[in-house]
């Protein structure tokens, strides 16, 4: 691995952010949103709730995790669009740059980014709602390193789906968040749900961390089997969304695709 | 002549049932500027693109200093750079920005000082912090120039790169390529369909038609061995008959 030239993706980013007002707002302003509503959504079952019981941790916290995986999701693939918009494979893969490399600038350009909107989310959720930390203690730190590892994992995934389909599935990948959320049961215990619905949510890293979640807060258990699961499955997910994206180059570098990108299929 | 700089050996490209590069071979010597012309779909840029590791030959080998681009990409593409008239840098960015991240790709050391002289040397100082999209194409073409040649390239691959130039500019270009390849004994593939400059400024000419390099020689020697007044009547009669060669 070459530093220089994940510095450059790294880089291209950074300059196309510090240029566009329109790259910066959506940073944070639809986290915001998000953090905002739910967090007077909380305040509002609180007051009217008879047990006392606190949905802060549950709701509130469950949507600000739900808020960060997204980000990071999005964050490597808008980086990964940027190239697409500006038509630029040739000249990105044209250079020395390994495909590693390029994923890995990807994956820090999405750090980078979306740290911006995860403070802005932490920082509402935190002074204005009254979230906090304790609440999860230290399982917040698993909880966010399995959801940023399957974030990283469905972004390059979703990005080699638009690289082997052309520009026009850029569509395909927007709602992939909203499709996969009814099956991880951000708001929910998946047990209420139908049982092949069920089976699915097995196989998502994301529902054993919320399970995890609700458990701590219920219950006070600590379920170190499911987040053992979660980051075994989060690994082999990204471990699969890295060989597919190389497959996809292969497919693209095989066929010509790479070089006539917006012609979408070459055939 | 010395050592050659890129060596391609029955280089073959398929899409589907069609070839659209047929067993082609040919050598491109340090220091020396080879023109490679041909009717449109000949092959060029598909034999460009091959020798720039962004499409995967179905047969034969590529050989840069010595390496061979299947086995050694990354180490290859350090050597050389290219510029073409359908790859524009992005324009989102301006020429700076877009020149010091291809420098960061291409490990370019002293790398302001490196921008500024090839800013200089294209006429580009002004635009340092123009986007890249609000340039004219003659000054976008100018920018890729420059991009192409930061690193210092030993092989340097150039499809049509004066097509969208006025001539003054495109005769600027060709001197500056022209010197460039003398001083650093670079090799130069250089596509055009303007036959005169194919004559004035290369070496030697490789004229493709059908995916298959036809003839070979030196772009002024060449007409008259077939009996033509210059290259541009003896590029029509490869491309209207190519049998007949």
């Amino acid at each position: 691995m070459d530093f220089r030239r994940i510095t450059a993706i790294v880089l291209r980013q950074f300059y196309l952010i510090r240029s566009s007002f329109s790259r910066v707002l959506p940073l944070f302003i639809w986290v915001a949103v998000d953090i905002i509503l739910w967090g007077f959504l909380t305040r509002y079952l609180n007051s009217v709730n008879v047990t006392k019981f606190n949905f802060v941790p549950t709701l509130l916290g469950a949507v600000l995790l739900w808020d960060f995986f997204i980000r990071i999701m999005q964050g490597v693939t808008m980086s990964f669009f940027e190239d697409v918009w500006a038509r630029n494979f040739l000249n990105i893969f044209s250079t020395p740059i390994l495909v590693g490399e390029y994923l890995m600038g990807l994956v820090i350009s999405s750090i980078a980014t979306s740290s911006i909107g995860i403070a802005v989310m932490f920082f509402l959720a935190i002074f204005v709602f009254g979230f906090s930390f304790f609440s999860y203690g230290i399982a917040i730190v698993p909880f966010l390193l399995v959801l940023f590892i399957f974030g990283i994992a469905l972004g390059i995934a979703a990005s080699a789906l638009v690289l082997r389909l052309g520009p026009a599935a850029e569509w395909f990948i927007w709602p992939i968040p909203a499709i996969i959320s009814p099956f991880v049961g951000v708001l929910y215990p998946i047990t209420i749900l139908p049982s092949w619905m069920q089976k699915i949510s097995f196989l998502l890293p994301a529902s054993y961390i919320f399970t995890s979640l609700r458990a701590i807060i219920f219950e006070g258990n600590f379920l170190y089997f499911n987040l053992l699961i979660a980051g075994l499955l989060a690994i082999l997910y990204l471990t699969l969304a890295c060989l597919f994206f190389v497959a996809t180059y292969r497919h693209a570098v095989e066929t010509g695709l790479i070089a006539r990108y917006s012609a979408e299929t070459i055939s | 002549m010395g050592e050659n700089i890129l060596s391609v050996n029955g280089l073959t490209k398929f899409y589907g049932k069609k070839v659209a590069v047929d067993n082609v071979s040919f050598e491109v010597w340090r220091g020396e500027i080879v023109g490679l012309v041909g009717p449109n779909g000949a092959g060029k840029t598909t034999t460009i693109n091959m020798i720039l590791g962004i499409l995967t030959p179905s047969s034969g080998t590529i050989f840069v200093a010595g390496m061979n681009i299947a086995d050694k990409r990354s180490t290859v593409l350090n050597l050389m750079n290219f510029s073409a008239v359908y790859a524009p840098l992005p324009g989102n960015l301006t020429v700076f920005e877009n020149l010091y991240i291809f420098s960061l790709l291409y490990g370019v050391k002293n790398i302001k000082s490196r921008i500024n002289q090839e800013l200089e040397r294209f006429k580009l100082t002004d635009f340092r912090n123009t986007k890249c999209g609000v340039l004219s194409s003659g000054e976008q073409t100018r920018v890729s120039l420059a991009k192409a040649l930061l690193n210092e390239p030993q092989l340097l691959l150039l499809d049509e790169p004066t097509a969208s130039l006025d001539p003054s500019v495109a005769e600027d270009i060709r001197m500056c390529i022209r010197e460039y390849a003398c001083q650093k004994k670079c090799g130069v593939l250089w596509t055009s369909h303007n036959m005169l400059e194919v004559e004035k400024v290369c070496d030697r000419v490789l004229l493709l038609s059908s995916g298959r390099i036809f003839l070979e020689g030196n772009p002024t020697m060449l007409p008259r061995k077939y009996g033509k007044v210059n290259l541009e009547e003896l590029f029509i009669s490869v491309a209207r008959q190519p049998l007949s060669f």
